[in-house]
């Protein structure tokens, strides 16, 4: 008899979480796949919690269930409360939100508490997250909690609703890709990097039908805040779910957080989590290796993420596509972008900078971003004239660590403009938007067209990348910074 | 849910790849609680320009393609957020089925939430669809139940889709109510987890 192959990190979550299972070898058809926790806001649940309503449902296990309100809220004037919000129909949302999670008693951290911010910053930091569990929420960059070797991606408002009716999902199985990132990463180089090296190697639908498990020494080095920078961006690179599989940087962080398990409890959980690794002869699908020697400071400077270059290369020509439908879409990113083929990205002047998003928000971005600030200071120079850049921390908690820290005055000296938490300017669904036409270096992660305002011109990149550019006035290498 | 079996409508191309649902349905009609209504912002800023009117040349504003019911378009079809307002936008405005050479994830199994049929088909089926669209005829019949598009010329396309999710849109199943029939492996798992990981009992 052949042996078992091993499994995978993927295959291990998935089969601790099988309630049942359609089809008789347990590989075709459907599971019902338990979820441990569900993560809700203000945009994705009104449709789901009228749905519950309609057919007389009720929320199964309002105790695994968290709500924040985040990607409509306002970055200022928060203590003022729900009722001072401008915009009437963000402030419905948010009020329905409100009634709704008091109806049916699930834990909420409304706008203007310290523990509300951003619901992928919150998770992690509340010790909510947690390595083997199953986690959605309506939100696509669900795929970051997979920083702790948790099964955790993005659903729609039906499933929304499926969740919170039976605290389950119908899927079907993904298959497995690994990510190998070896050596050691130049000055200067990170997680977003890292991040955007795979979706330019993959491309943004490379990873559509695959869960991405990240592995490798440069991997390993990175801070639980790196590694849910590198989850983050899964999905755009079309894997629905990132992995990292728990070690100890994963239960150091996760040690004394209001949610993780004390005491005895503590003893038990490490052992369980433990247990949630991929063996060393699983097989995967598809197999990705790549150098972090090799990964440049890396910009885009189309409208998907994939349009992604070194920040020393010059923005590529629509000729270079083969495939019409691609060739089609660069000419039409470029005309969009306002960029002509050939042109040094690094020439490209700025109007906005963004430094936020659930992609980089943490204390750690923060740092990052406030070292280049505090350098350029010492040097006599701030904000270029006539950039706007703005400073929006991921959680009231992140704010006031780095307010703790003196990060924020750092960037008031420098000429930032330093914010409430929320989504803000990452989707633009707040006061917080490019006006058309505006160039913006963002640590977001969606360089969509219109995404952060009508006809604005988003380029992602890393919060040390956003920093340098904010006080260049256009797009900069950061190694000139560091 | 509302049940698709066969469908026989005009066609529209979109020959562009990695349309995201941020370009299917823009941010500020995210702030309904409804999910009705969304017709409004479907492909808003293709559909009109920056005071409002409409741009003549965009393909759904053209009146040769008023009131079609079926778009193809390039690859990798829904990329992006995972907002279910971009099929219930496209729903709202008519369209009923998506063909494309692939289609992301989370897109995806929207679609199949709502009564939408995305359909895959190889790269040349899609080419030649999409030319025929561009033409004079173009009226196209999607028939589920034997999993074939016929395109305006006559050539049938075979698409492949998953048996159940099939039986689900073909009857216009509700998934919930369906999951609910398992209601006692739910609680069995339930009170092994709780067991085997009781600190997720009292968080």
């Amino acid at each position: 008899m052949r042996p078992m192959p091993g499994k995978t990190l993927y295959d291990k979550i998935w089969d601790a979480h099988v309630v049942a299972q359609d089809g008789q070898d347990g590989q075709d058809g459907e599971a019902i796949l338990y979820i441990d926790l569900h993560l809700i806001h203000e945009v994705t649940s009104p449709q789901a919690f009228a749905g519950l309503r309609a057919n007389h449902r009720k929320v199964r296990r309002p105790d695994r269930t968290l709500a924040v309100a985040d990607h409509n809220i306002p970055t200022e004037g928060q203590g003022l409360g729900v009722g001072a919000v401008a915009d009437e129909e963000a402030r419905t949302q948010l009020q329905m939100l409100e009634a709704n999670v008091a109806d049916a008693g699930i834990k909420f951290f409304p706008m203007g508490d310290v523990r509300n911010g951003i619901v992928h910053v919150v998770g992690p930091e509340q010790g909510r997250t947690q390595p083997g569990m199953t986690i959605v929420c309506g939100d696509s960059h669900t795929s970051t909690h997979g920083a702790f070797g948790a099964l955790a991606h993005g659903i729609g408002t039906s499933e929304v609703e499926h969740v919170l009716a039976t605290q389950t999902l119908r899927q079907t199985k993904s298959r497995n890709m690994r990510v190998t990132i070896d050596g050691a990463p130049a000055p200067g180089v990170g997680a977003k990097d890292f991040a955007l090296a795979v979706i330019g190697a993959i491309g943004t639908a490379g990873g559509t039908g695959y869960v991405i498990e990240y592995a490798g020494e440069a991997v390993r080095a990175l801070s639980m805040e790196g590694r849910m920078t590198l989850c983050n961006l899964t999905i755009e690179g079309g894997a629905r779910a990132g992995l990292v599989a728990p070690d100890e940087t994963t239960y150091e962080y996760l040690k004394g957080r209001p949610a993780a398990p004390k005491g005895g409890a503590w003893e038990m959980a490490l052992a369980y989590w433990k247990s949630f690794f991929s063996d060393p002869d699983a097989v995967f699908d598809r197999e990705i290796r790549i150098d972090a020697a090799d990964i440049a400071p890396l910009v885009t400077w189309g409208t998907s993420p994939e349009d992604v270059i070194p920040v020393t290369a010059g923005v590529p020509s629509p000729e270079a596509y083969e495939n019409p439908d691609k060739r089609a879409s660069a000419e039409r990113s470029l005309d969009y972008m306002g960029l002509e083929a050939g042109q040094p990205i690094a020439s490209a002047k700025i109007d906005v900078v963004f430094i936020g998003s659930c992609t980089n928000s943490r204390i750690e971005d923060l740092r990052v971003a406030a070292k280049i600030a505090a350098k350029a200071l010492e040097a006599g120079r701030k904000v270029a004239p006539g950039v706007r850049a703005m400073v929006v921390p991921g959680s009231g908690l992140v704010k006031a660590q780095a307010e703790a820290e003196g990060l924020d005055e750092v960037f008031r000296a420098a000429g930032f403009d330093w914010r409430e938490p929320g989504c803000s300017m990452c989707l633009a669904m707040n006061p917080d938007k490019l006006n058309p036409g505006e160039r913006c270096a963002s640590t977001s992660n969606r360089n969509f067209e219109g995404r952060q305002g009508r006809a604005g011109r988003t380029h992602l990149m890393s919060p040390a990348m956003a920093a340098a550019a904010a006080i260049a006035g256009r797009i900069a290498d950061v190694r000139d910074f560091l | 849910m509302q049940p698709f079996t066969r469908l026989d409508a005009q066609i529209a191309p979109l020959p562009l790849a990695n349309i995201d649902t941020d370009q299917i349905i823009p941010k500020q009609f995210l702030k309904t609680v409804e999910r009705e209504g969304l017709a409004k912002g479907l492909f808003y800023d293709l559909r009109f320009d920056g005071e409002g009117r409409e741009r003549p040349e965009f393909v759904l504003n053209r009146p040769e393609y008023k009131g079609a019911g079926v778009l193809v378009a390039g690859d990798n079809f829904g990329c992006g957020s995972s907002r279910e307002h971009a099929p219930w936008a496209l729903m709202d405005f008519g369209i009923r089925c998506v063909i494309s050479t692939s289609f992301a994830d989370i897109f995806n199994n929207n679609c199949f939430q709502n009564g939408l049929l995305p359909v895959v088909l190889k790269p040349d089926e899609v080419r030649q669809l999409m030319e025929e669209a561009k033409g004079g005829n173009h009226l196209v019949t999607v028939d589920l139940e034997s999993q074939t598009v016929v395109s305006p010329s006559g050539a049938k396309f075979h698409f492949e889709i998953d048996p159940r999710r099939k039986a689900k849109m073909l009857n216009g199943l509700d998934a919930i109510g369906e999951t609910l029939q398992a209601a006692d492996a739910i609680d069995v798992y339930e009170m092994k987890r709780a067991l085997a990981q009781p600190w997720l009992e009292d968080a």
